[in-house]
């Protein structure tokens, strides 16, 4: 069985963005990328499901220009056996990923793809269900555990009033929560011997996808600020603020 | 333009995500429907009807609707969406799960977790954990949408909608309910409460969370957590306040042993009042909070249990 675990390069995960004086967009020149977090523990449990025998190959695919070769270079160096990169120039909106992931999924014919269940950069979370939608896999988001069993998975989802567990018809799309496991740095040697891993490049026209607009960003503007807070000296004094200050016990 | 709005509900009554959900839809047109879909859910329905400003609501009770599964949900929800001009959902976890599987099958994008309503095509958005707020258009005949609750007020309980039952059964079968571990709470629902007390890394361990539910429990308050407490196995999922957990905006937010990283403020930094309590006075979390106490906490939150 196939796995397939996408990789989106975002900015990295410690950085404060900033916004354009002009108010066109956040500035991301010379800014520190990465691989978005949640599809670091895509790739962990893509890796932990080839080396328990579940699965036998591990593809990574990103969807974007040039430069997210890196961030799927680390995925091979992670364990993953190859790579696709969809050759995009912008940051595609979420549902045209999908339709050239799903692309991907039918040529590659994979039993299991694990995406993350957030992108931290535009916090989007669509695209692991859109890709669902638009090829009929068995859904299960949010998870904190996959438990593949043959010709089902049972999927635990981090959901607001605890957690639940479904049943899925495989093949299955799944989303990462935080606690599905805790991703593996990659090693020297493993660093080195991806550099030899296969990793093809395809377009969208090869594809067979037409990109399509569904959005217009108007402007990008800066949260609204708070105003400075105090330290107040003791428990005491914290109380009294609370009760005659600021009113809110 | 018709809008229709995804409840959220246990079959018996209308979660409050719902009322946000509707208050965000009557900013964009007057005709908002709202529909229930799930087992037995009468109780929901009749609740629903009696939400301010809603015209109808569509009840689509069928074992196939138990569970919001994913599925199911989404064929529906595209069987009722002709003639409607918005899709809106709560930016719960259901919504998310739910929401982007519509607009899929709809070939229209979808626009996640709106905070205001500047037209009926026009909205804003934080990205970037919340460090920047997009305006976007949406350039689809269909909008769909999920709502950030904690930034629209809930719609009051005048109305009186008419309910039209649906007949159609959407059963994909490609996913089951199993089974799930609902964590039981006397106190008031984290999103909703007006006071929440979290704790983060500081509190050590599990046990001296009971610390802040003492506090909790003499404030009528919620009790919340950093992602790096529910990660160290202190607390349960559910409590996760932050960017990919839940969105908080209380009158009161106490933060306990939390240093402050991007991704808790964005959980939390719209609440009226902030406190911080930290042993480190240097921790970020001082930078955005109204009243900041330097102290141990193990000495800072009985005292201050015991002064309430
Ligand atoms: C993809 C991604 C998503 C994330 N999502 C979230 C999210 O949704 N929510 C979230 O919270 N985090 C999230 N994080 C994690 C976030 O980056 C931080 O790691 C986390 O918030 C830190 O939690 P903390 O403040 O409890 O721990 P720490 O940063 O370790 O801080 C502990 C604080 O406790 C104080 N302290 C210790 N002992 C005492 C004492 N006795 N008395 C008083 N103070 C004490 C210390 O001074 C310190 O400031 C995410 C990270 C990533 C990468
Ligand atoms: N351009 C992309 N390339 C590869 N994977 C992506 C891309 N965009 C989104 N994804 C995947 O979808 C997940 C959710 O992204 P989003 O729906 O945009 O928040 C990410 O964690 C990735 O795994």
């Amino acid at each position: 069985m196939k796995v397939i675990v996408t990789v989106k390069r975002v900015i990295d995960y410690n950085v404060k963005v900033r916004v354009k004086a002009d108010g066109s967009d956040v500035d991301l020149n010379n800014v520190k990328m990465a691989m978005n977090p949640f599809c670091e523990i895509a790739v962990e449990e893509a890796i932990r499901l080839k080396e328990s025998g579940v699965a036998t190959e591990v593809i990574a695919v990103s969807v974007g220009p040039k430069a997210c070769q890196e961030q799927l270079r680390t995925a091979l160096a992670l364990g993953a056996d190859r790579a696709i990169q969809v050759e995009s120039d912008e940051q595609l909106e979420s549902l045209n990923v999908a339709k050239l992931l799903a692309k991907v999924i039918e040529q590659e014919q994979p039993g299991v793809v694990i995406l993350g269940k957030q992108a931290i950069d535009t916090d989007n979370n669509q695209t692991g269900q859109m890709l669902s939608a638009l090829t009929g896999m068995a859904q299960g988001t949010f998870a904190s555990k996959i438990d593949i069993q043959g010709d089902k998975a049972l999927v635990t989802r981090e959901v607001d009033g605890g957690l639940q567990t479904i049943e899925l018809a495989m093949p299955i799309i799944a989303t990462t929560d935080l606690r599905l496991n805790e991703p593996r740095y990659a090693s020297l040697p493993n660093i080195m011997k991806a550099k030899r891993k296969p990793l093809e490049v395809k377009t969208a026209e090869e594809l067979g996808v037409s990109i399509k607009a569904h959005t217009k960003l108007l402007s990008v503007g800066a949260p609204a600020e708070r105003k400075a807070g105090i330290k107040v000296a003791d428990v005491a004094e914290l109380v009294d603020k609370l009760k005659n200050e600021a009113k809110v016990i | 333009m018709s809008i229709l709005v995804i409840a959220e509900h246990d079959n018996d009554s209308i979660k409050s995500s719902t009322l946000n959900t509707v208050t965000a839809a009557l900013a964009i047109a007057d005709d908002v429907t709202v529909l229930v879909a799930g087992s037995n859910c009468q109780g929901a329905a009749q609740s629903a009807a009696k939400i301010s400003g809603v015209s109808t609501v569509l009840v689509a009770d069928n074992p196939a609707y138990a569970n919001q599964l994913a599925e199911n949900m989404r064929a529906l929800i595209v069987e009722l969406a002709e003639g409607k001009s918005h899709l809106l959902a709560p930016a719960t976890t259901s919504g998310k799960n739910i929401m982007p599987g519509v607009a899929a099958l709809l070939d229209v994008g979808q626009i996640s977790e709106i905070i205001k309503v500047e037209s009926a095509d026009v909205f804003e958005r934080p990205v970037y954990a919340g460090n920047a707020v997009a305006k976007v258009q949406s350039l689809d005949a269909i909008k769909v949408i999920t709502v950030r609750t904690t930034a629209f007020e809930e719609a009051g309980d005048t109305g009186s909608a008419s309910i039209e039952e649906v007949t159609a059964i959407c059963d994909a079968g490609k996913s089951t309910f199993i089974g799930e571990e609902v964590v039981v709470s006397e106190r008031p629902e984290l999103t909703a409460a007006k006071i929440v007390i979290s704790g983060g890394r500081g509190m050590g361990n599990g046990e001296n969370f009971g610390l802040l539910e003492a506090v909790a429990d003499k404030l009528g308050a919620a009790v919340g957590a950093s992602r790096a407490a529910v990660d160290a196995g202190f607390v349960s999922n559910d409590m996760q306040v932050g960017q990919t957990g839940k969105i908080v905006a209380p009158d009161l937010y106490i933060a306990v042993g939390i240093s402050g990283a991007i991704q808790h403020l964005a959980g939390m930094k719209d609440s009226k009042v902030i406190v911080a309590i930290n042993k480190d006075e240097e921790a970020p979390i001082f930078s955005i909070a109204d009243y900041g106490l330097v102290a141990d906490l193990f000495e800072a939150v009985p005292e201050l249990e015991s002064s309430l």
